[in-house]
């Protein structure tokens, strides 16, 4: 028996939406309270160089970093070892901050080479140890970092004849089979090539757009990942054993344009931020589109999951909108 | 021959006859009257010691009525009971009942006719003939008839049969009135009658078989006869079943039977064959039913070719599937069919014809065109291609001409099907137009029927199912990564992500549309952005309602930048938003002046023209409405957000706003709940601009543009437009000289021959009705009303257009209660 279909249900409505970052949001992170201070706290990134830390329990701000001498923060994310945080700003150069009992202060600091979008992504090897992987000098190389020590423990640049333009998006990570890290990353020329880091070479490199890679993520369980691009389709790839990346499929969207792409940390929703201002929602192992939020007003920068499955969307219109959709059962 | 006067044996029966009847007259005795009756028996043959043939015969035929007659004129109740048990009157009865029949049938018909009204004799007679039938004795009386061999004596005979078989159930009806017997309803006695005939035939069929010659022509004016009646569905319903099933196997039953059909007289002809072609289940039916018919009887063929195909419509397309069927089923027939083809192609393009046939019957005719059309085979066409192309080109004219949209579609499909057949190397042809049930059972006529029908019936079903079958295997194992998934323990409980309204997702425009409506006249015309161009086009008509005064300054100017605004990229809904633009500069500013001179400007296309129209019936519209201030119109998605009030919550709104009224007394806001506030009529102060320039020129044909001559399209328009107008100021100050023009304009027009001219102006005529106040009708336009009331009257009878007739009825109907309202009936 099948019962007749009812009419979908209405789009809906952010949770709750946190005003006050007074320019277009660029960066979001959302900090697991659970095992710190007990408040779930999101950070965001402004286009004017500011930091906010949100409490999502008064959704005020709780605090302000200044640190990027008024120049775009592209990107945040905190350390697995204790209230550490990295920050990436326009201005060059990449910060750790120390947030613990209440101080705000930048401890550390690494220079860029590359003045382009291009956001910064670690892996922890260990206790108080970890890499980081930053686009590096010349336009296409990436470079890696042990951190805290800044040692740069190589630098990845592609074959001569490849041309695949810059670096647009890195994620490190490693398979659980081997402790060896590995690195994808989102080409200008709208390739994502998987590095083997500690061999320094691609593994395996396809051509998922026609446009630059805007942003990716991967879920190494499935060995499966999506991609955005300035066009008007994701591309959902899959690693095989012999990791060799190949093309999955691609999913049309209705206007051009992705800023953003995430995974739901449990692996079933994926979020993708527009240049149309909207959100869209699919359901990740089968990519059936869930939902289109149109909440927004401008184009939508970066998107955040919480471990807890909450989805916080920054936009050009200054604004962040927090939602809770599908909440785990 | 003998005398018989001569002849002993002859001699002996007229005495013992005359002596019987004597007896019957004379005597009271019931037991002398039996035996005498008993020995009469004995000429009927029958009985233990039956007379001589020659007795026999010379009874039947000499004496055998009078007898009768002397029978009839004994019937009385005290008569009937000389002996007890009803013996007497069995043996009465059995005389009629076995004797020859067709004299027994008509003393019978002329007992009952001569009986006193309500009587004994008559009802016993009427009984006694309703046994006769029951006892089938009808088929005796036809078969006695095929026997015969026609002398001139009989024919005389036969007529009075022949009026009495048909006749019956009027004869008994006039005679019985209340009293009649089921069996003598037309609606059972002519089933009867067609069972008998088809005894009778069976007797023909048998006695051919045996060498003996037989004549059907009684039988066949029997059934011309009925049939003439109009008892073609009672008769035929019960003949043609059996004889289908009989001519089936036999070539002697086809033969008969073509023979019945052959011999029936010229003025039943069409009775019957019209009857014939509806009973029957295909054209194999027909074509064992009425062999090569058509070539021998002038009559049948033009019945056929003519009469059924041009000049009667109401039959359904089955019935001419066979009709025309039949006339391909052979090589002899044939020609014919080409034939027909000619003619229908040669009607279904006459432009007159397009103008005045009734819709039923446009769509006969092209249904037999496609018809004749799935028939005929390529090298037939060919001969007399030249002929066949001229005819449909020029029809495709016409019907493309025609301002109903149903005309032209029946064009667009017969052009199609009948080019690709008849010029099947040419380019095939193709029109837009909108599917519906009438198209497809029209294209669905233009494939050729199968000739058997039930291996192809079964056919398609079967094959795409085992088809399918391997193929959702094929896919299933196809996607291997399917299954490694699958086992993930997530996949129950992800089914139940139920997705969102997705229906917002559309396109964003990024390029920014003008604020003022000044920059829009500038965007409109100069603009080389496209994007631009269309943000421009679909924020205008919210810019021009939010700023009426900025409107007002360059309104004119819009209003002609729009009109001439033309299609340049492929924009969704470009008319609908260009329209809407217009109506809202005209509501705003009313151009009206502007636009009704432009409809009479030159250099416009067609499709402005109707623009115009259109724009200011709606803008009208828009004027008139009541409270048009409160609700402004709102069109796109409403603006993102979150919305309080989104459509699943609307039930406890309710509920909350009720439970709030009610506890709450409110002092100040004493209407807050009432409808829209009372608010004058905006049209009134323009109407006459809208309406009065677009009268007024109506017959001043432009070089590019002739209302009266080719252009009647935009005439119709322009009349319904009118119609609009004058209805739309109901309650103004100008209805009244409105009103006036209008009845003078459609009395000018009444005779046009467009269906849709006709249309508008009888709706026309019912808004003038509806919007001048009565008194006024009745004290300023009284001529006007009788010149309508005079042509609506004959509209209503005689249009051809089924709508046109209906629209005149309501216009009547209007008068009428206009009337009445005028003269209220007296208090009793």
């Amino acid at each position: 028996m099948v019962a007749p279909p009812s009419p979908p249900p209405p789009p809906p409505d952010p949770q709750f939406v946190l005003r006050g970052s007074r320019s277009a949001v660029h960066a979001l992170h959302f900090c697991g309270g659970a095992q710190g201070q007990g408040h779930p706290l999101l950070l965001s990134g402004s286009l004017h160089g500011l930091v906010h830390i949100w409490s999502l329990q008064t959704r005020r701000v709780l605090a302000t970093l200044d640190g990027h001498a008024g120049k775009c923060v592209t990107w945040l994310q905190t350390l697995p070892p204790g209230p550490q945080l990295l920050s990436q700003g326009r201005d060059l150069r990449v910060h750790v901050w120390d947030l613990a009992e209440g101080r705000n202060a930048i401890v550390d600091s690494v220079c860029l080479e590359s003045v382009g979008f291009c956001r910064g992504s670690v892996l922890a090897c260990g206790p108080q140890r970890w890499m980081l992987a930053m686009p590096g000098k010349g336009g296409d190389e990436v470079q890696i970092l042990e951190m805290p020590s800044k040692t740069s423990v190589c630098s990845l640049k592609p074959e001569a004849e490849a041309r695949p333009g810059m670096p647009m998006c890195l994620q490190l990570w490693q398979a659980d089979s081997s402790p060896l890290p590995l690195l994808l990353a989102g080409y200008e020329d709208g390739s994502v090539a998987l590095w083997d880091v500690s061999a320094r070479k691609v593994c395996s490199r396809v051509a998922c757009h026609e446009e630059p890679v805007m942003g990716l993520d991967f879920d190494s369980q499935k060995a499966r990942g999506v991609s955005g691009s300035a066009e008007k389709a994701l591309a959902v790839w899959s690693l095989d054993e012999q990791r060799a990346l190949q093309v999955h499929g691609t999913h049309q969207l209705t206007n051009p344009g992705v800023a953003d792409v995430r995974i739901r940390p449990d692996r079933r929703l994926l979020a993708t931020a527009g240049w149309d201002h909207r959100i869209r929602v699919f359901h990740w192992r089968t990519m059936k589109p869930l939902a289109v939020l149109a909440f927004h007003s401008a184009a939508v920068h970066c998107l955040a999951f919480a471990t807890d499955g909450l989805l916080a969307a920054g936009s050009g219109d200054q604004r962040i909108s927090v939602w809770s959709l599908y909440p785990r059962m | 021959m003998k005398s018989r006067g001569m002849d002993p044996v002859l001699s002996t029966v007229r005495l013992t006859v005359r002596e019987a009847v004597h007896t019957l007259s004379s005597s009271e005795d019931g037991g002398c009257i039996f035996s005498t009756l008993g020995s009469l028996k004995r000429y009927l043959g029958e009985t233990e010691n039956p007379a001589l043939p020659e007795e026999q015969e010379e009874f039947a035929r000499i004496h055998f009525s009078t007898f009768l007659r002397c029978l009839v004129g004994k019937l009385s109740p005290d008569w009937l009971e000389l002996l007890p048990d009803g013996q007497l009157e069995e043996l009465w009865a059995s005389f009629f009942l076995e004797g020859p029949a067709d004299q027994a049938f008509l003393v019978l018909m002329e007992a009952i006719e001569g009986a006193a009204s309500p009587s004994f004799r008559l009802m016993k007679m009427a009984r006694l003939l309703a046994r006769f039938l029951s006892a089938g004795r009808m088929a005796a009386v036809m078969e006695g008839q095929c026997r015969q061999q026609t002398e001139p004596a009989f024919s005389l005979l036969q007529e009075t049969l022949l009026s009495k078989v048909v006749g019956l159930p009027d004869h008994l009806g006039n005679r019985l009135q209340r009293e009649n017997l089921a069996g003598f309803f037309p609606q059972n006695y002519f089933p009867l009658l067609g069972e008998e005939l088809l005894q009778a035939l069976q007797v023909v069929v048998e006695s051919l078989r045996g060498g003996l010659d037989c004549s059907v022509s009684f039988l066949s004016q029997v059934l011309g006869k009925a049939c003439v009646h109009g008892r073609q569905k009672e008769l035929l319903g019960v003949l043609v079943p059996r004889l289908t099933a009989l001519t089936q196997g036999s070539c002697l039953w086809q033969r008969v039977c073509w023979r019945l059909v052959e011999r029936v007289p010229d003025r039943a002809m069409e009775a019957v064959l019209t009857g014939l072609v509806e009973a029957a289940s295909g054209p194999e039916v027909l074509s064992w039913l009425l062999g090569n018919l058509v070539m021998k009887s002038k009559k049948a063929q033009f019945v056929m070719t003519q009469k059924l195909l041009f000049l009667q419509y109401r039959y359904t397309t089955p019935v001419l599937r066979s009709l025309l069927g039949y006339l391909a089923m052979d090589s002899q027939r044939r020609p014919l069919l080409i034939q027909a083809l000619k003619e229908l192609l040669e009607t279904w393009g006459s432009s007159s014809a397009i103008r005045r046939a009734p819709l039923a019957q446009q769509h006969y005719i092209s249904k037999a065109i496609l018809v004749c059309l799935a028939h005929l085979g390529e090298a037939e066409l060919q001969d007399c291609r030249d002929e066949l192309l001229a005819s449909l080109m020029a029809g495709v004219q016409s019907h493309l001409d025609s301002s109903l949209p149903s005309v032209r579609r029946l064009g667009m499909i017969v052009a199609e099907v009948a080019s690709a057949q008849i010029h099947p190397e040419g380019p095939p042809l193709r029109f837009q137009y909108e599917e519906d049930e009438l198209t497809r059972e029209l294209l669905a006529l233009a494939t050729p029927q199968p000739a058997a029908d039930s291996p192809s019936e079964a056919g398609p079903p079967v094959a795409p199912l085992t088809a399918e079958t391997p193929n959702e295997e094929m896919v299933s194992s196809g996607g291997p990564q399917a299954q490694p998934e699958g086992s993930d323990s997530e996949l129950d409980s992800d089914d139940e992500f139920v997705p969102y309204d997705m229906s917002g997702d559309t396109e964003l425009r990024s390029s920014k549309a003008p604020v003022y409506v000044r920059d829009c006249v500038e965007a409109l015309t100069t603009s080389e952005n496209w994007e631009r161009w269309e943000a421009t086009l679909r924020a205008l008509e919210g810019l021009i309602f939010r700023s009426p005064a900025a409107t007002q300054e360059v309104s004119v100017e819009l209003a002609k930048v729009l009109l001439h605004l033309e299609e340049k990229t492929g924009v969704a809904g470009f008319e609908g938003l260009r329209q809407r633009a217009l109506v809202a500069v005209t509501v705003t500013d009313p151009v009206a002046e502007y636009l009704t001179t432009q409809f009479y400007a030159l250099n416009y296309s067609l499709r402005q023209r109707m623009d115009i129209l259109d724009v200011l019936t709606l803008a009208a519209q828009e004027l008139s409405r009541p409270g048009r201030r409160q609700k402004p119109p709102q069109r796109g998605p409403p603006g993102p957000g979150p919305q309080p009030g989104s459509p699943a919550t609307p039930a406890w709104r309710a509920v909350v706003e009720e439970r709030i009224r009610s506890k709450t007394r409110r002092v100040s806001k004493g209407s807050a709940g009432q409808g829209p506030a009372a608010d004058p009529n905006k049209f009134n102060s323009v109407a006459g601009y809208f309406f009065f320039p677009l009268i007024q020129l109506f017959d001043r044909p432009l070089v590019t543009f002739d209302l009266l001559g080719d252009d009647q399209l935009v005439l119709g328009r322009l009349v319904h437009t009118l119609g609009a107008l004058m209805y739309l100021s109901v309650n103004t100050m100008v209805a009244v000289p409105m009103g006036k023009a209008l009845l003078e304009f459609v009395w000018a027009l009444r005779f046009h021959g467009d269906i849709y001219v006709r249309q508008g102006l009888l709706s026309a005529v019912s808004s003038v009705l509806l919007s001048v106040p009565a008194e006024r009708l009745l004290a300023d336009l009284p001529d006007e009303l009788l010149e309508a009331q005079s042509w609506l009257a004959d509209v209503a009878q005689k249009d051809p257009d089924e709508d046109c007739r209906t629209l005149a009825i309501k216009a009547l109907l209007l008068l009428e209660k206009l009337r009445d309202k005028l003269l209220p009936p007296p208090p009793p």
